[in-house]
């Protein structure tokens, strides 16, 4: 929202979802009592973004707005509202870093830097290849594992160092599977030292307890 | 410290299996025929009596809560549960957790927890940007649908319910009751204004509760185990256990589940490693998620971790997220930058907070550089008083406390950087 | 009904009263942005805190209900700090342009901000500019003065039925905006000029025009349709500047049609300003008397009975109850207000008015629309339907043309034969009528202007007693005409003529009846013309008298409900052009059969003797249900609609430029712009 890059880009004349998707379409509006299929407008969105190269079209809002038998505009509010849907084209890969404070003080200012220098651009912008588009974002819900950052709405990466978080980006330029989760390898949110409670189930799944040694 | 055998969230790491077959190894779904079979007015004296306060933020006790749900319905409309899963809180990802490593536990609260409050229907609102761990719940209400122990005959018990997952897109205000419940009608997330209150016209117009889903997810456990189980744990009125989280500065960032009550600098030790540097090394904490006032060192020496005790010292329990900041911080940007988070996630419809979110943080960005006068840091706390208490909903107070909490502790350093930068530019 | 005390004043209120409403009824005025009595309530400006005993925080007196011994103080420190703040931090970001603010002098924001404000800026930051929105010929939009109070789309959304307008973005970027850069097209858009209460959207028309200390202002009624709209005009030396809604919960409620509002540019354009008389084939500027000494000796040697009176649409009650008696005089009967060839039963009044009565609208339970389009025909009347519908979702059924209406309908068929068959009881709305409780029929002159008309009001009414749409308490009977002039003249008894005969008589006497079909009058006809308009009629006179337009004469409209109401002179009538009534008054005496009245009282006191609708100002009476029309055949022609440009139906909005954009923009213009345009 605040760093929106001015590029200009066609806006499709139609859209349609997909025989696949019409059926989620459908699923969704059933999940909600009769008169009130308004409630399936985010998941429909949502829908629209993964079968639409990440970005909702207004042709799709219009659709939308039709299949759910609302106005518009009151489809066009909802799309501006939440902060996860791109009404503009994003690059193939949209990394989203987390900036807020826990993030911070672990040291997402160094991982964004990093990613800036090595990419070419910076927050807000896109490569000139439209693989990555850099946005900065509020708290993505993941502290304890700072710093994180989210590819396209569904993978975190987690526990980022200026230096990992570049096997990040090569990985998912080169097209290779980037597994999601921590950088450092360590388990959800354990602490690196191990656990500090539990510590039977720890030892019993092999892993590490605080205090003690290598597992 | 929490004895392991009291710990509800056995499985918060993920260590062991998600699945319904795991999750029954762990103890979940088990007698919950038997607990719908005590009726509804059991359910809640029960969690009445475990004195479980909701563990979203506010704190209000769950039993109570679930006792202004009419009983029945006189007029035709129905009831719902809206579980707050919408955890966005900067500081906080205890419900993260719970939802992909003990989705079951969820699940099964939720029935209890619907059944209780005479509704057949449960929405979950989740936070967009957790989409696997989303997946992660579907899967395991597909499971539980599988199994019978949610749909048509719950358990067996002949009680109908029927569970939804519902992904929001990225609104921090979405996790405000009301907001959340007009983002699940399909509209803009707006807080509404209370009265009605969601008991009395919620979702659809309809009466709901709404509540937070660690708050759910540790009800079956305390019927299961007794409300004198759940109330024997923390200090008075701060009862029960609670998932921690402990970022920032500290050796072993981690989550862990604790009891109410434990000693700030114990849970910091213990778990989360120390603070970076020795704990002489702290410069202070923010205890309870971004809203709450941070504590400067000398507080958390001694502060326990309840809702009672950190009010006393002027914070918050919160969401229970500790954020531990060493003395290398620039305090003024770790609260400048949350500053800027409020009023990112403003919502825009009450003038307030609309307004004010961003002069304060317009001015905090100032005050990170020593760009301002002294009596602006008087003019900020004005600003936060007409802000607060003005609102629809808490936004625009929780967008002065952080502020608040900042200038109490740490004027000197405010002023210091004001004077400082005076001497610069006459240079 | 709780008892509360509000700045130690107690009163008792219906339950589910505000705080706001309660104070009001005390006398007290809480400040506000976003409330407005007729809309929903979003308590978002937080303008109107109160403190309240017992609350740990102040409290939105608008969206706050009374309760029991509430005790409530809205002048307090704690309301007064609120107040002081809300203020602040609306004025960080709104421009400090009230010199060039078309709103300045009556400016909520403006007003408060001395009332209640700080008396300088604390604001050191840069201040938010918004792009402004293209919302057509009317409305000037200047969005950074905007404070999101949302009155706007509120209106839009529940008095307009506009869904194109919304609240989009959210925090400081909150906009309001329509659907990707849409123009807003609806009969009442000029409504949220009035209800901005900052400069964000002002009118186009009036921009820059004067400001508000300026204007002398005159309560007056409006005459673009037949509702009667209660208007307020603006006036500067001498000319119109603008026209506002003015308060009648019974007819406008607080709104007008964009009609009423804009098209006074009309005003003073094409104006017969001077008398005119027919030299030669040529008309030739005149003073009154010669105009007055050419009649004269026309009717001298005229026949009564081929002398006849036709009124035109904006015609007033005082002028026509002249001229009625000005050709009693002559013997003759020949006056017809229907210029529009409608053929209906004349005979009942309970056959021509809207019985139901506008407000009475509120009341049904079931609409059936015939022959007509109140969104084009009168405005308000559909804003009636469409606020009934928003409250009770009420089903409405449509026999005519298919139109656009802002609620949802039932379109059952075109014409007089899906009518017969409803009226034999068959079909699914025939049941729906039948369930009503209070069903309500509403012809339109879509149905009655045809050569059968008199056959179609049979129908009608054989519908509405078919259904019991006429009963003790209930009269759910209505015809919908769309001219100001209509109801009065029936009323005078000012109709029954035989216009083909009156076209091709001796004389024929034109009121301001600018819509007669110019061609079909006979060469011989020696036509007089009295209004106010250079128009087609005007072109064909032998005399023209040039009259008086309803900004510049007291005068009596009567509107569809049978409603009389008394406009008001607001400026006087260019040049020469005098008051109707006076014209004819004066005529009488210069022919020699003077009428007895000397003043405007005495006229009315004779209109009042000769029907009390005139004598009871503002009310109306119930008209007594007995049979009307004429039983027989009917042509199967499905029904017209009689008026295909909202923007232009009479002599005013013809010669209205704005009117004349509108027309280009909303209906000749592209209907729908794209995301790609500006």
């Amino acid at each position: 929202m605040a760093h929106a890059q001015k590029v200009k880009f066609e806006q499709p004349k139609e859209f349609k979802f997909s025989p696949e998707n019409m059926k989620l379409v459908e699923h969704h509006i059933a999940k909600y009592p009769k008169g009130r299929q308004a409630s399936a407008v985010m998941p429909l969105l949502d829908l629209v973004q993964k079968q639409h190269d990440n970005w909702i079209p207004e042709a799709a809002m219009q659709e939308i707005a039709r299949l759910l038998d609302m106005p518009r505009i009151k489809v066009f509010e909802v799309a501006t509202f939440y902060t996860m849907y791109n009404l503009a084209p994003k690059g193939k890969h949209h990394l989203q870093f987390c900036t807020t404070t826990p993030c911070w003080l672990a040291g997402s200012g160094e991982v964004v830097k990093a990613c800036e220098k090595h990419l070419g651009i910076k927050l807000g912008e896109t490569t000139p290849d439209n693989m990555f588009t850099i946005t900065d974002v509020e708290c993505l819900g993941a502290c304890v594992n700072a710093p994180v950052i989210q590819r396209n709405g569904d993978d975190f990466y987690e526990d980022l160092t200026p230096e990992n978080v570049i096997g990040v980006l090569d990985g998912l330029k080169s097209g290779k599977e980037v597994p999601k989760g921590s950088r450092t390898g360590r388990l959800t949110s354990l602490g690196v030292q191990g656990a500090t409670c539990l510590t039977d189930i720890a030892k019993k799944t092999g892993n590490k307890v605080a205090g003690e040694g290598k597992k | 410290m929490l004895d392991d055998k009291d710990r509800i969230f056995t499985n918060l790491y993920g260590w062991l299996g998600a699945d319904l077959k795991s999750a029954q190894e762990r103890g979940n779904w088990s007698g919950t025929k038997d607990i719908l079979a005590k009726g509804r007015d059991w359910i809640i004296e029960e969690v009445k009596k475990s004195e479980l306060r909701g563990r979203g933020g506010a704190g209000f006790p769950t039993g109570m809560k679930w006792s202004f749900m009419p009983k029945e319905s006189k007029d035709g409309r129905p009831s719902y549960l809206v579980i707050n899963a919408d955890e966005s809180e900067p500081g906080t990802c205890k419900d993260r957790d719970i939802i992909r490593h003990e989705p079951h536990t969820i699940i099964e609260g939720a029935l209890i927890a619907s059944f209780a409050m005479n509704s057949h229907a449960c929405y979950i609102y989740i936070r967009g940007e957790f989409y696997h761990e989303a997946v992660a719940l579907q899967k395991a209400i597909d499971e539980a649908y599988d199994a019978g122990l949610v749909g048509k005959n719950a358990c067996g018990s002949g009680w109908e319910f029927d569970i939804y997952l519902h992904r929001g897109a990225g609104a921090y205000i979405c996790g405000e009751e009301t907001a959340l419940l007009n983002s699940l009608e399909g509209k803009k997330g707006f807080p509404r204004n209370k009265p009605p209150f969601p008991a009395g016209a919620g979702l659809y117009a309809c009466p709901t509760t709404v509540n937070n889903i660690e708050t759910i997810a540790v009800v079956p456990e305390i019927l299961r185990r007794g409300a004198s189980w759940f109330a024997g744990i923390g200090n008075e009125k701060n009862r029960g256990t609670k998932v921690f989280c402990i970022s920032g500065h500290v050796n072993n960032p981690c989550n862990v589940e604790e009891a109410m009550s434990i000693p700030l600098k114990e849970l910091i030790e213990k778990h989360g490693g120390g603070v970076r540097g020795g704990w002489d090394n702290l410069l202070a904490v923010i205890p309870g998620g971004s809203s709450t006032r941070l504590l400067p060192k000398d507080l958390c020496e001694t502060v326990l971790m309840d809702f009672d005790s950190l009010r006393a010292v002027n914070s918050s329990l919160g969401t229970a997220a500790v954020i531990v900041m060493d003395k290398s911080t620039d305090i003024v940007y770790a609260i400048a930058r949350l500053a800027r988070f409020y009023w990112h996630e403003s919502c825009g419809q009450c003038t307030p907070c609309r307004e004010g979110t961003g002069w304060m943080y317009r001015i905090m960005q100032r005050m990170v550089k020593g760009e301002a006068n002294i009596e602006e840091i008087d003019m900020l706390l004005d600003i936060g008083s007409e802000i607060e208490g003005h609102t629809i909903c808490a936004h625009g107070d929780a967008s002065a406390w952080p502020i608040q909490g900042l200038i109490k502790h740490f004027r000197p350093e405010m002023e210091r950087r004001i004077l400082e930068y005076r001497k610069r530019i006459a240079a | 009904m709780p008892k509360l005390t509000i700045d130690g004043m107690e009163v008792t209120v219906e339950p589910g009263t505000s705080i706001i409403q309660a104070a009001e009824q005390l006398g007290i005025e809480i400040p506000r942005f976003c409330y407005h009595d007729k809309l929903s309530v979003p308590a978002n400006c937080r303008m109107c805190l109160v403190e309240v005993e017992k609350s740990p925080k102040p409290v939105a007196s608008c969206a706050m209900p009374c309760a029991e011994d509430m005790k409530v103080h809205t002048n307090s420190p704690q309301a007064q700090k609120a107040r002081k703040g809300v203020i602040e931090m609306l004025l960080i970001n709104h421009p400090l342009d009230c010199p060039i603010c078309d709103q300045g002098g009556e400016c909520d924001l403006q007003d408060q901000t001395v009332a209640f404000g700080f008396d300088r800026s604390r604001y050191r930051e840069e201040k938010r500019a918004v792009k402004d929105k293209d919302l057509g010929p009317l409305i000037k939009t200047t969005m950074t003065r905007c404070i999101h109070c949302t009155r706007c789309v509120r209106f839009g959304d529940e008095i307009a039925g506009i869904d194109e307008m919304g609240v989009l973005n959210r925090g400081e970027h909150l906009e309001i905006g329509t659907y990707v850069q849409q123009m807003v097209t609806s009969e009442l858009s000029g409504n949220i000029i009035d209800i901005c209460p900052v400069g964000a959207l002002t009118s186009k028309p009036y921009e820059f025009t004067a400001r508000p200390w300026e204007l002398r202002k005159v309560e007056s009624i409006d005459v673009s349709d037949a509702v009667g709209s209660n208007i307020r005009i603006d006036t500067r030396s001498g000319a119109v500047l603008r026209v506002l809604p003015r308060l009648h919960e019974g007819v406008n409620e607080e709104w007008i049609s964009d009609k009423a509002r804009f098209c006074i540019d009309g005003l003073k354009n094409q104006r017969l300003d001077r008398p005119y008389v027919r030299v030669n084939g040529k008309l030739e500027p005149a003073s009154w008397n010669q105009a007055f000494a050419e009649i004269t000796e026309k009717l001298a040697n005229a026949d009564g009975k081929k002398i006849g009176a036709v009124a035109g649409d904006l015609a007033d009650c005082e002028s026509m109850a002249a001229l009625k008696d000005l050709l009693a005089a002559y013997g003759s009967k020949n006056l017809e207000c229907r210029q529009d060839g409608a053929q209906f039963d004349v005979s009942q009044a309970c056959g021509w008015r809207f019985n139901t009565t506008i407000a009475g609208i509120e009341n049904a339970d079931v609409i059936l629309l015939v022959g007509t389009n109140p969104r084009h025909e009168a405005a308000l009347v559909n804003a009636r339907i469409r606020k009934t519908w928003l409250a009770k979702r009420i089903k409405i059924g449509v026999i005519g043309q298919q139109v656009d209406l802002n609620y949802p309908v039932k379109y059952l068929g075109a014409g007089p034969e899906t009518l017969a068959e409803l009226a034999s009881g068959k079909g699914a709305f025939a049941e729906i009528l039948s369930k009503a409780q209070n069903p309500m029929i509403i012809v339109g002159q879509g149905a009655l202007s045809r050569d059968d008309g008199m056959e179609i009001h049979a129908l009608v009414r054989a519908v509405a007693e078919k259904f019991n749409m006429v009963k003790e308490g209930w009269n759910g009977f209505n015809v919908l005409h769309t001219q100001a002039s209509r109801v009065g003249a029936l009323e005078l008894g000012f109709v029954g003529g035989d216009l083909e005969k009156m076209l091709k008589g001796d004389v024929l006497y034109l009121l301001g009846a600018d819509e007669i079909p110019v061609g079909s009058i006979g060469k011989d006809n020696f036509v007089i013309y009295q209004g106010h308009h250079g128009d087609a009629a005007a072109a064909r006179a032998d005399v023209i008298l040039p009259g008086a337009a309803y900004t510049e004469k007291n005068a009596t409209y009567v509107n569809v409900e049978g409603r009389a109401q008394q406009a008001k002179q607001a400026i006087f009538p260019p040049g020469e052009a005098r008051e109707d009534w006076k014209i004819i008054r004066a005529l009488s005496e210069a022919v020699g059969k003077t009428l007895p009245y000397d003043d405007i009282a005495q006229l009315r006191a004779r209109m009042a003797k000769a029907n009390p609708v005139f004598a009871n100002i503002d009310t109306v009476q119930p008209a007594a249900w007995k049979p009307f029309g004429k039983d027989g055949k009917h042509d199967a022609a499905p029904f017209s609609l009689v008026i295909s440009n909202f923007y232009m139906t009479d002599v005013i909005s013809r010669a209205s430029r704005v009117m004349e954009e509108c027309t280009a923009a909303f209906l000749n213009g592209t209907k729908e712009k794209t995301g790609t345009h500006g």
